[in-house]
């Protein structure tokens, strides 16, 4: 479903607080994201919340690019459907993020008066363009860098103090202190640029008395990297790929303070056996990778299963299939996820929906792969994965995942320890090698109890039944998803789209329509009866999600019951879900499922 | 005979597409695309009868700026492709190329088993020491104490000897040349197509923007102090002491390469069925 | 230097391979100043390639010559590994400026002057000798000329190659 139109703006409501959306462009060392990188830590410390999204040419150094950002008082989990101010340092090949940078009516567009004239595709929809020195202002400012103006110019306009940016600034200086001065000059005359600009623009946030406490600035792979550790991770093994490499490299310093290790691997394959070994040792155990890494892991993820060695794999989605768009978000790997093993292989696949629920979703999937002895696939995206937010500080750690484990007790009914035991929850204690009287061997081959290989069909029934079992007849808790609202119309989405599905069911509900809001945290094993519990009452559902296929539909339609005629609202990346557009096709929706009249 | 006479019909530019590279100004890889566009001008073969196989990485973006059959595949399995390729279609010409890390890590044991196989190619690696396109971390060739920040304070795993592993595992030809010297790699390239068999050319290409140090490497490589030799164990010995600077034509030996199959058909399909035939 | 070119024809030849590179190498680096939005250092690198190309047609048009011959790699009698008028690939910066690559033309020419110097001390065939010391003096003029071009533009800023953004992933 393309964007036809640029919405307007919905009216205040206490549900939706007002937000300002600021893009700064440029190319080619024009240094704009470390300019939206330090407007989002400003923001901060005036007591905003904030979204800083990035998005690049296909060059490495020197390519156009843009800090997409939005800032407001409450925290923001999706941008917004047009931004309020486009700062453009130059304009070289800025039409390429004509799609990414929606501007409507009443949205300012900020050029420098030296760079020619703006390209057309940002021009529509009565823009106010402003051109100002900005290049010549940075060279009179003693040599600062222009994006200390674009800095000062875009915080002043978006309503953040004055002094919240040189804090920013100061505490993010690396130079002496020479260079520090002209910098902050600069800022000061981006600021003063901004008061002078004359006409109509959109209105400043104004920001609280007081910044609320702990609040902490992080990306969604630091988050999860983090999740990880709390959840008592401590063996890594790694290998690089767009957009997971982050999450990784964050843990590769971190794992070492806490006492764990990260490996570097010669590719995938690698990987995925290296922590199932590390695993099978007692150690747990994580990867991250995106969907080619995922593809190759597939065989390992195998093997955790039918071997029952918890391990948690990360996959930061991006575009698909095979190379596809590497550094740009899409939930296309939903269905493999959940799916894609040979034989019946159940496994934990667990879809964090904000950046703030990386590391809690994160956490909780480290424990759940402990405590079931299986592995869990973290469906994370490029989104979340690289983007950075303002968060509320996360509640406090929980208790570390404990694995059931064999001791010598656990052979004295037994001739010999049985390590893949029948038990009734399914969960048999998995013994750590160094322990006298439990030794055993692990096997991706079928087996018995005892773990001998086995073809027996009745060793293979119940194995399968115990693997099934132990995921079935777990408490998960009510982290399986976010149930929000009793409306009988329900949207049910997961991941990164939640936070602009959340805002568009805001926004519908301030017209009047009232909309159910499932977002589903658990995705394999998929709770059926949570789920009809959860839509107990509704009549009809909507599936939002960002790929080609309707992944989660055609998945939620091959599981579950699901009341009345289920439909799907699916677009592939790269361009994000926006609220507008979605309370629009929730309005539209909601209106063609009216409840039928009584005839008379 | 005039020694001088006017150049082929081809003509480097003929190899080039119109695609503009997206490399860091000052990659090395620029030159190596220009070695490679000089080297095939010289073996008298259209661009639309040659392929260029690649996996992942700013390296392996080469095939789209060649106006040759391209293949831009998955990360680390370009040998695989390639073998298939020249395997199931012997009549054309394949090239392979890739980074460090597509080649040696990922790409590792494709690459022991290629030369093994020794299936007439020419697999032509660029060799920065680092992982480029994923932002700088250690590859297979890196050095030991070569702080990143995936593995902060270097590895300290001794790095990979390509071409010692290429020798090892039964390559026919191996050379080194060096993105500075576009020229010399050409003419090292251009003999790596004609010679049977599996053909290794690694080519030093200093990544300007995570490697800035290896600028100096054009101080420190030199001509290879040796003739070529078709003496594996000759080989073996320099190779083994080789400080990994050494430019030229290291090896070139006379394996047979695998033979080309496909094609030759001997019987029909109606023929084989007669052995169901009761 | 490896030996020098003993006939006219050869001397030629190896002259327009020189501009011939010079051409090809400016090109080059105008397309990547393009693609990295360096728009003014992309024009000054095509002009540069417009003034070689004017001086290898010529050259050419002086020999008579429609296709330019090859040069075998014996002939090749240049010191380093390439031409001494191209300028060396990992000199560019997609941050440099105008003044930049002025620096580098100028030392291609000092290079090419020199080299031509060099050939005319070294050769022993008189008619190859006086067309090298034509084109040392030519190039003496280029060098000249790109000396007085320099003068005209600003110097580059002093921190000319700060990128504040980090290096960024594609694939």
């Amino acid at each position: 479903m393309p964007p036809t139109h640029v919405p307007t703006p919905p009216a205040e409501s206490p549900a939706i607080a007002r937000s300002y959306s600021v893009a700064i462009a440029g190319s080619g060392g024009a240094g704009v994201m470390t300019a939206g990188s330090l407007l989002l830590d400003a923001a901060a410390r005036a007591g905003l919340y904030g979204l800083m999204v990035r998005t690049s040419g296909p060059q490495i150094r020197g390519g156009e690019a843009a800090a997409l950002l939005r800032l407001g008082p409450q925290p923001v989990a999706t941008l917004d459907d047009r931004f309020d101010l486009l700062l453009a340092i130059d304009w070289q090949n800025l039409h390429r993020f004509a799609d990414e940078i929606p501007l409507g009516a009443g949205s300012l567009l900020v050029g420098d008066s030296d760079a020619g004239e703006p390209p057309e595709a940002l021009r529509a929809g009565g823009t106010r363009l402003h051109l100002l020195s900005l290049k010549k202002a940075a060279k009179a400012s003693g040599g600062a860098w222009v994006n200390m103006i674009a800095l000062g110019l875009a915080g002043a306009l978006a309503g953040v103090p004055v002094q919240a940016l040189q804090a920013a600034l100061r505490a993010s200086w690396k130079r002496g202190a020479e260079a520090l001065a002209p910098n902050l000059a600069a800022l000061q005359q981006g600021v003063a640029m901004a008061h002078g600009l004359p006409g109509e623009r959109p209105l400043p946030l104004q920001p609280p008395a007081a910044a609320p406490a702990g609040r902490w600035l992080l990306s969604g792979n630091e988050a999860a990297g983090c999740g990880a550790l709390r959840g008592g991770v401590r063996f890594v093994a790694a290998y690089p790929i767009t957009p997971a490499t982050e999450l990784l490299e964050w843990m590769a310093p971190a794992l070492t303070r806490v006492g764990g290790t990260l490996l570097q691997a010669e590719d995938e394959l690698a990987s995925v056996n290296m922590i199932i070994g590390a695993s099978y040792g007692g150690v747990p155990s994580l990867t991250a990778t995106a969907g080619p890494g995922l593809a190759l892991m597939t065989e390992g993820i195998g093997l955790a299963v039918a071997a029952e060695v918890p391990i948690v794999v990360v996959d930061v989605m991006r575009g698909g299939p095979s190379t596809g768009i590497p550094a740009k978000s899409e939930q296309s790997d939903l269905s493999f996820a959940v799916d894609g093993l040979h034989g019946d292989a159940p496994r934990l696949v667990v879809a964090p929906n904000s950046i703030a629920d990386c590391l809690a979703a994160t956490e909780w999937a480290v424990q759940l792969a402990e405590t079931l002895q299986a592995p869990a696939i973290v469906l994370s995206d490029q989104f979340m994965g690289q983007s950075r937010a303002v968060i509320d500080r996360p509640a406090q750690a929980g208790v570390a995942a404990t694995r059931l484990t064999a001791s010598a007790a656990d052979t004295v009914d037994a001739p010999a320890y049985q390590r893949y035991l029948d038990t009734a929850s399914g969960i048999s204690p998995m013994a750590v090698p160094g322990t006298p009287g439990t030794v055993y061997t692990a096997d991706g081959l079928e087996h018995s109890e005892r773990g001998i290989p086995s073809s027996q069909a009745g060793d293979h029934r119940k194995q399968l039944d115990k693997r099934q079992r132990k995921l079935d007849r777990h408490d998960y808790g009510p982290q399986w998803a976010d149930v929000e609202g009793d409306a009988d119309l329900a949207v049910i989405t997961f991941g990164s789209t939640t936070g602009a599905v959340r805002e568009a069911v805001a926004r519908a509900a301030v017209q009047g329509v009232a909309l159910r809001l499932l977002s589903l945290r658990l995705l394999a094993p998929l709770r059926t009866e949570s789920l009809a519990e959860a839509l107990r009452g509704v009549r009809q559902v909507l599936v939002v999600e960002q790929n080609h296929g309707g992944q989660l539909l055609r998945y939620l339609r091959s599981r579950a019951d699901l009341p009345g005629r289920a439909s799907g609202l699916h677009r592939p990346g790269p361009l994000p879900l926006r609220p507008g557009e979605l309370c629009a096709a929730f309005v539209d929706w909601v209106a063609a499922h009216a409840p039928q009249e009584a005839t008379a | 005979m005039n020694e001088l006479a006017p150049l082929a019909t081809l003509g480097a530019a003929d190899f080039k597409s119109a695609y503009k590279p997206i490399w860091c100004p000052g990659c090395g890889d620029y030159t190596v695309l220009s070695s490679l566009t000089k080297a095939l001008a010289t073996i008298q073969r259209p661009p639309h009868e040659v392929a260029v196989v690649s996996g992942i990485g700013c390296s392996s973006r080469i095939p789209a700026y060649t106006s040759c059959y391209g293949f831009h595949g998955v990360h680390g399995r370009a040998l695989a492709a390639a073998t298939g390729l020249k395997v199931a279609r012997p009549d054309l010409t394949v090239i392979v190329t890739g980074g460090d890390g597509d080649g040696y890590s990922i790409g590792g044991n494709h690459f022991m088993h290629a030369c093994r196989r020794n299936v007439d190619m020419t697999y032509i690696v660029m060799d920065n020491h680092v992982y480029g396109m994923t932002k700088g971390q250690a590859s297979p060739t890196t050095e030991p104490d070569w702080d990143n920040k995936l593995s902060p304070g270097g590895t300290g795993i001794r790095a990979f000897h390509p071409l010692v592993i290429a020798l090892a595992a039964g390559a026919n030809f191996i050379g080194r040349g060096f993105s500075g010297d576009p020229n010399g790699t050409a003419a090292i390239i251009a003999q790596a197509i004609r010679h049977p068999g599996f053909s290794f050319v690694e080519i030093l290409s200093p990544c300007i923007t995570f490697r800035p140090e290896q600028k100096g490497w054009k101080e420190i490589v030199r001509a290879a102090p040796v003739d070529p030799t078709d003496d594996p164990a000759l080989a073996a010995r320099r190779i083994m002491t080789d400080d990994g600077f050494n430019i030229g034509v290291l090896y070139a030996g006379h394996r047979n390469p695998y033979p080309a199959r496909v094609g030759l058909a001997e019987r029909s399909v109606a023929e084989l069925e007669r052995e169901f035939e009761l | 230097m490896k030996t020098p070119p003993q006939t006219l024809d050869d001397f030629m030849a190896v002259a327009l391979a020189m501009e011939n590179e010079a051409v090809d190498r400016y090109t080059e680096f105008a397309d990547m100043m393009e693609t990295h939005n360096n728009g003014d250092v992309a024009a000054l690198f095509r002009t540069m390639a417009g003034y070689e190309t004017k001086h290898a047609q010529h050259i050419m048009a002086q020999m008579g010559w429609t296709a330019a011959p090859a040069v075998p790699r014996e002939r090749i009698c240049w010191p380093g590994y390439e031409s001494p008028e191209a300028a060396p690939v990992d000199e560019v910066h997609y941050l440099m400026q105008p003044w930049h690559a002025l620096q580098l033309a100028l030392a291609a020419e000092q290079r090419a002057e020199a080299f031509f110097g060099e050939l005319a001390a070294m050769t022993t065939n008189a008619s190859v000798r006086a067309a090298a010391l034509e084109m040392q003096a030519e190039e003496a003029e280029h060098v000249g000329l790109v000396k007085a071009w320099m003068a005209k533009l600003p110097p580059p800023d002093r921190d000319w190659s700060d990128d504040p953004d980090p290096p960024r992933y594609i694939d």
